[in-house]
């Protein structure tokens, strides 16, 4: 489990990224927060400066785009998913907690 | 529209590809790539591939799988294309529609979709042992290998553009000792203005890289086992160099084209929808010249795909590729992104951040309106302001 900030440092339409191995990127969607791995998998592109737009998240590089509920790529350029981690807020902070390596989508 | 060949299978190829399919096109699709390669991806060449051990990825070969490689087997089963890879384009006939291959047979076909992308220009001169230039992934594997043979090297890299400082980026980061030498005053002044160009030259100096300006370059010298030795400037100077990289600029390949009728002129000659004057004949990508003007950037490839796709389905100019020109570089550990249309004279005003901090974000302005944007590692608002500047420069998709 990963602390990652207090809630209300994380508005909605905000990011952070964790500098986890891989880097991890927390988002607030309109509310509901969610964690992503943080690196495109086209190119080495930072998922947390990219642009939210409901639950997508747009590569600031190339416009791939990512389902932030799946992980699962919507358009190209990317064409594999990122791993998706569990999000949960207790006492106000907000914690991710990181799925194994092995769940690794192939 | 029974059969279609796309000649070219990089990036403008595999998106008319793609497009095809897409747009419900399902008669026969041919694609021809002079490379031996899957379609990859070539902006990582200058960057990460170069700084990655070649023993990371043992023989796979980094086309087909791994970040360089821009599709897979899944894909390319849905594609239903038959890849003519290896297989070089010598000719096309516009009246008989036919494409002639250096492996003696000739395609006869519907449609043709033109996107054989640019070759490196070179120096004058025999080229030594030890000299590069940088397109595709074989030239990026001999570089590294060069790089890789022992100890640091010093390497001279010819032409101060974004693949110039990306390579000498690379370089400086494996610890070798680096030159740029550029022949104009200030490099990447045609891109980004006198004062912008200014600030991204520093990122040199940062990093322990000499940068050399004014300054052609006479020649390469060799040893007597044929390795270069030194650089030979106009004026006279002798640079030392273990290994030189030559990264002066692209010709769209079009040299095959010459004789087929098609105007020609820096790349094919299309309008804006990227359709020549036989609408059975388009083109994307590098070697597109699109209503006068030509684009290198990755972004533009795709886009032009999908636009000139649209039109040689439609037998016309159905569709007008009007995108914001986006592109970046990412040299010594900073994102450098560009959007717009800039103009000589147009004034740069920094918005946010510092340049001294090497982060920043400055819009171009141009009788108090936006023509253009630039960042250094502020991937963020300059994301958001791209969007604005899309929208205010864009007239709404209609109908």
């Amino acid at each position: 489990m990963i602390p990652v900030c207090h809630l209300a440092d994380l508005p909605a339409g905000e990011s952070v990224r964790l500098d986890t191995t891989p880097p991890i990127a927390v988002f607030n969607a309109d509310g509901e927060l969610y964690a992503i791995d943080d690196t495109c998998t086209h190119q080495d592109a930072s998922l947390a400066d990219g642009w939210l737009e409901g639950c997508l998240v747009e590569c600031p590089l190339h416009a791939a785009s990512f389902d932030l509920r799946t992980g699962a790529p919507t358009c190209l350029p990317a064409r594999r998913p990122v791993r998706t981690h569990p999000v949960t807020v207790e006492d106000g902070m907000v914690y991710v907690h990181r799925t194994a390596e092995e769940d690794t989508a192939a | 529209m029974k059969s279609v060949t796309v000649i070219g299978a990089s990036l403008a190829g595999l998106y008319a590809a793609r497009a095809l399919r897409a747009q419900g096109y399902d008669g026969r699709l041919t694609i021809v790539g002079a490379e031996p390669h899957r379609p990859y991806d070539r902006p990582p060449l200058s960057k990460e591939f170069l700084t990655a051990p070649a023993t990371a990825e043992g023989d796979a070969d980094p086309a087909a799988e791994g970040p360089l490689a821009l599709t897979d087997t899944e894909e390319l089963a849905g594609l239903d294309a038959e890849w003519l890879l290896g297989t070089r384009a010598t000719a096309l006939d516009t009246r008989h529609r036919a494409v002639r291959l250096d492996t003696g047979r000739t395609l006869t076909t519907d449609g043709v979709v033109l996107a054989t992308g640019a070759a490196p220009r070179r120096l004058p001169g025999p080229a030594p042992d030890g000299s590069h230039t940088l397109r595709t992934l074989d030239d990026a594997r001999a570089l590294r290998a060069d790089l890789a043979r022992g100890g640091p090297t010093r390497v001279v890299v010819i032409g101060g553009g974004f693949i110039g400082a990306e390579v000498a980026a690379s370089c400086a980061a494996l610890g070798h000792q680096v030159a740029v030498v550029e022949a104009a005053p200030l490099p990447l002044v045609p891109q980004l203005g006198e004062s912008m160009a200014e600030l991204c030259a520093r990122l040199h100096g940062d990093h322990g890289v000499a940068l050399l300006t004014g300054t052609g370059v006479r020649g390469l010298r060799a040893g007597a086992d044929g390795r270069v030795t030194a650089v030979e400037l106009a004026d006279g100077r002798l640079l030392s160099a273990d290994v030189v990289v030559t990264g002066i600029g692209v010709r769209p390949a079009t040299d095959w084209l010459e004789g087929s009728g098609l105007p020609l002129g820096d790349g094919v000659r299309c309008d804006a929808g990227c359709v020549t004057p036989i609408p059975a004949i388009v083109a994307a990508g590098d070697v597109a010249h699109v209503a006068g003007a030509r684009a290198e950037h990755w972004t533009s490839a795709t886009e032009q795909a999908a636009t000139a796709v649209h039109n040689l389905l439609a037998g016309r100019t159905a569709r007008t590729h009007r995108a914001l020109p986006y592109f970046w570089s990412d040299q010594y550990g900073v994102r450098i992104q560009f959007a717009g249309h800039r103009r000589s004279g147009d004034v740069p005003r920094i918005i946010e951040g510092s340049p001294d901090d090497r982060s920043f974000l400055a819009r171009y302005e141009r009788d108090g309106r936006t023509t253009a944007l630039l960042a250094l590692n502020r991937p963020r608002p300059f994301a958001r302001l791209r969007r604005e500047l899309a929208r205010a420069t864009q007239p709404a998709p209609t109908g």
